[in-house]
């Protein structure tokens, strides 16, 4: 019996390290959330003055606000949803809906896939490449661009996702009446899946306010007020970047501010889209 | 009304004695009371109709519940005299005794000597030779020797599915149980591979206790000494299989058994 | 017969319809291949002239010199190998335990904040990754763990040199680390997923042999979901790969290379961050621009291996359902 259980005790040794171990990675992964939310809160709150609504990026030594540079990202980030949310949903319309037969559907599927996880930079040179380097100059029609070519991938691939999840028998059913399959298509099923769309055009709202790398070679930046989308145009994450990397500890404060405006936001519609998503969830 | 429904058969010397058992999945009370005993080297089977609690049974006897939440049984199961419901019992220990075969084969991710070995290792050191001796061993219970031996080392998912389900029940048995749980074992299988199941089952009581759950009736009539009827949570009659089949001394058995309700 | 001739002209028109939205919906999908063809042929426009220039030579050179126009892209290609290569290093463990913790462990209740918990961590933006670095994480990092780290490991033989050198806070390792963080929640999300759709019966018999919860996961539920597992490894690595403005903040974007991991280096996403706009010269830019195809190209090849994976598992999951 002794081997017996000796083996049975190293046995339970060796589970019971696995499981506190994985315990332990939890932890790990908690703690940098939680790290990187209270050093936003401790940095941010305390330079979060009501000057960053209301003034402009101040220039190197002074004091100002950031208004030009969440004017610029709404606007960018509107512009960029606008462009992307379309074409994102009748792409995953297609995939879900038309392309059962042929190459076109599950080629465009498995590059989509591949788009939604593409280094953003890259994106931010191509927009340069076929857009900045012939009008010779920066502007926020470039910037939007890039960003719009960063939501259609997510758009695509949740448009589908949730239309796939629409029952069959709701097409068949509106098919039974004699419904077109446009109407069925637009007045059925992508009707049901509402919801789920919605909340990847969220999902995709978020992702795109942060996102830095895409807009430093298309909108760079601007120090003025600016509503010319044909002009350079001031966005948060460019400015936090620059900012952050200054020597002036007035601009690193309102980098902080900066962050945690950009942080809350991301943070808020990714929890409003799951909660969405899940509300209708339950209701149908 | 359990008292007058379950007159036990006479066992002697049984391998597990249910006493007052209940089963609750959160506020549902998915078995009532149940009282009976599972005979040594015998095969017994619980039948019913889907829903009837038989399976949930048949789990507590491993405690494979316990896997869930909110899922919970109260009363006693002894084996060999001792509650294995008690919170004490070491449950890897407890499923080294009891083995258990699902409703349809799920041989492991791996090949099928790995697939046998994976079981016994869990037990025992055992060198190589050792090893494959007693692989050869669990194959030839199973009756799968033959057509596995020179294939050994492909993956267990290879297999067909009645020779995946005499895999899952090599690898039980390759553990050396004492008793061994069949939950719906055939039901994924064709008529054949269930034939070759049946008749496997007869020769493994030789050396192992077996309960076996089943939804179809012939199957219990043809394999098993004892039988049990239960009905939403009820255990309406139990005792010797023929006469449960040719005598039942209840109005709902006879009703199930000759296909007048279930 | 007025009625039916407006019917068929009613008819008629929805057919019309139909065609128009199926086709305007296929041009949709197809305009993502255009996408993809119209970056990879701009990109390599764009290098052309580096490419005339160095040729196969930019790959393997470790030349950065923008006063003579000489480039080469050897240092932040190995930057960006090495830091993705801590990243996944650190990131595999720490995921797997985690998506155990959430498949298996985790109180019932717990399961979904701790899932959005950690679906959270990916939703920060990298910038703010980069900012938290550099002002929070490398400053700890330089005074309490990299003397550490040079008193016992930098004095090991063979191991030693790689961890030596002034305690800088930044610097390659700091920015595996950051990367780490960043691409555990991917990684993490898979496998979880993966996890999940293991039949439960297939479980429940290995837990029947009498197996313990850290054996079923290990010998059962890891070797089932292999091919999953590596996807989402794969996935977390096209991340890591092209990460830049975390990598940006913390790397110290040196052109060097340097046999420690605690020196400065670069990577291709940070190099172009930091020098793209400030570029002057055809070849400059044109190298910056080899740079991100360079770039592409690598993420390209590994996500295409990961989402082949993760489909080649779906597909194994509906042959069995």
């Amino acid at each position: 019996m002794t081997p017996m259980v000796n083996l049975y005790t190293r046995r339970r040794i060796i589970n019971a390290a696995g499981l506190i171990i994985s315990v332990l990675a939890m932890a790990f992964g908690l703690f940098w959330l939680c790290w990187i939310l209270w050093t936003l809160l401790e940095n941010g709150l305390p330079a979060l003055a009501p000057a960053v609504f209301t003034h402009m990026t101040p220039p190197p030594g002074s004091t100002g606000g950031l208004l030009n540079a969440i004017a610029g990202s709404l606007m960018m980030t509107l512009v960029g949803t606008l462009i992307g949310t379309p074409i994102g949903i009748l792409a995953g319309t297609y995939l879900a809906e038309f392309g059962h037969r042929g190459w076109l559907a599950p080629i465009t599927r498995f590059i989509n896939d591949v788009l939604l996880s593409a280094p953003s930079i890259v994106i931010g040179l191509f927009v340069y490449e076929i857009y900045v380097i012939h009008v010779r100059h920066f502007s926020g029609w470039a910037g939007a661009l890039a960003l719009s070519i960063i939501v259609i991938p997510i758009v695509i691939r949740t448009t589908e996702n949730m239309l796939r999840l629409v029952p069959t028998t709701l097409r068949e059913a509106a098919a039974a009446l004699g419904a077109p399959q446009w109407k069925i298509v637009n007045f059925v099923t992508l009707r049901a899946a509402r919801a789920g769309i919605i909340t990847g055009v969220m999902l995709a709202i978020a992702r795109i306010s942060g996102e830095t790398a895409p807009l430093l070679f298309t909108a760079l930046n601007n120090q003025f007020w600016n509503s010319d989308m044909d002009k350079p145009m001031a966005n948060l994450p460019v400015v936090i970047f620059q900012f952050a990397m200054s020597p002036y500890e007035d601009w690193q404060h309102l980098a902080w501010a900066g962050a945690l405006l950009i942080t809350l936001s991301v943070l808020t519609l990714n929890i409003l889209a799951r909660v969405l998503f899940r509300q209708s969830a339950t209701t149908h | 009304m359990n008292a007058e429904t379950t007159a036990n058969p006479k066992i002697i010397d049984p391998k597990i004695v249910v006493k007052d058992l209940n089963f609750y999945y959160g506020n549902y009370r998915a078995l009532k009371d149940i009282n009976l005993s599972i005979a040594e080297k015998m095969v017994t089977a619980f039948i019913g109709p889907s829903g009837c609690g038989k399976s949930t049974l048949l789990r507590t006897f491993n405690r494979m519940y316990q896997l869930y939440p909110k899922q919970k049984a109260t009363g006693e199961i002894l084996l060999d005299g001792t509650n294995i419901l008690d919170k004490k019992q070491d449950l890897n220990m407890l499923r080294a005794k009891i083995g258990m075969v699902f409703q349809k084969p799920t041989p492991f991710p791996m090949s099928i000597y790995d697939n046998i070995a994976f079981g016994v290792k869990l037990y025992e050191n055992l060198n190589k030779n050792d090893m494959d001796e007693r692989v050869e061993w669990a194959l030839r219970k199973a009756a799968l020797w033959t057509e596995a031996k020179d294939k050994l080392k492909q993956s267990g998912t290879g297999l067909s599915g009645g020779q995946q389900q005499r895999l899952c029940i090599a690898r039980a048995i390759a553990v050396k149980p004492q008793v061994l749980l069949l939950d719906e074992p055939t039901s994924a299988l064709d008529p054949i591979s269930t034939a070759h199941i049946e008749k496997l089952i007869d020769e493994l009581k030789e050396d192992f206790t077996i309960v076996i759950v089943t939804h179809n009736m012939q199957q219990a009539a043809r394999v098993s000494d004892f039988t049990a009827y239960m009905y939403l949570g009820d255990l309406i009659e139990f005792g010797d299989t023929s006469t449960v089949f040719t005598n039942p001394k209840r109005k709902e058995t006879e009703d199930y058994i000759t296909g007048r309700f279930g | 017969m007025p009625t039916t001739f407006l019917r068929d002209a009613r008819l008629k028109r929805q057919a019309l319809f139909d065609v128009l939205f199926r086709n305007l919906t296929r041009v949709s999908a197809f305009a993502v291949l255009a996408l993809l063809a119209a970056v990879i042929a701009s990109l390599i426009t764009g290098s052309m002239p580096a490419i005339h220039a160095f040729g196969f030579g930019f790959l393997t050179s470790s030349e950065w010199d923008p006063v003579n126009d000489q480039f080469g892209a050897l240092i932040p290609i190995v930057g960006t190998l090495v830091t993705s290569s801590i990243a996944l290093l650190i990131a595999i463990p720490v995921s797997f335990g985690i998506a155990l913790f959430l498949t298996e462990l985790s109180p019932r209740i717990l399961r979904r904040p701790f899932g959005i918990a950690i679906e959270l961590l990916a939703g920060i933006p990298s910038i703010i990754y980069g900012m938290w670095g550099l002002f929070v994480f490398a400053p700890l990092f330089a005074d309490h763990i990299e003397p550490w780290i040079n008193d016992h490991i930098g004095t090991m033989p063979y191991l030693g040199p790689f961890f030596s050198g002034p305690p800088m806070g930044i610097g390659i390792l700091t920015a595996g680390i950051i990367l780490a963080i960043m691409v555990i929640p991917f990684i993490s999300s898979v496998m979880r997923d993966v996890f999940d759709v293991v039949p439960t019966l297939l479980k429940e018999s290995a837990y029947g042999l009498g197996a313990t919860t850290w054996e079923v996961m290990w010998n059962v539920v890891l070797p089932y979901t292999k091919v999953g597992v590596a996807g989402g490894i794969m996935l977390g690595l096209g991340r890591a790969l092209g990460e830049t403005m975390a990598v940006t903040f913390v790397i110290g974007n040196a052109h060097e290379i340097s046999k420690s991991l605690l020196m400065p280096g670069n990577s291709i996403s940070s190099a172009l961050a930091n020098e793209f706009n400030e570029a002057v010269g055809d070849i400059y830019t044109a190298s910056l621009i080899e740079l991100g195809l360079i770039l592409f190209f690598i993420t390209f090849v590994v996500l295409s291996i990961a989402r082949y994976m993760l489909y080649k598992l779906g597909q194994r999951e509906g042959k069995a359902a």
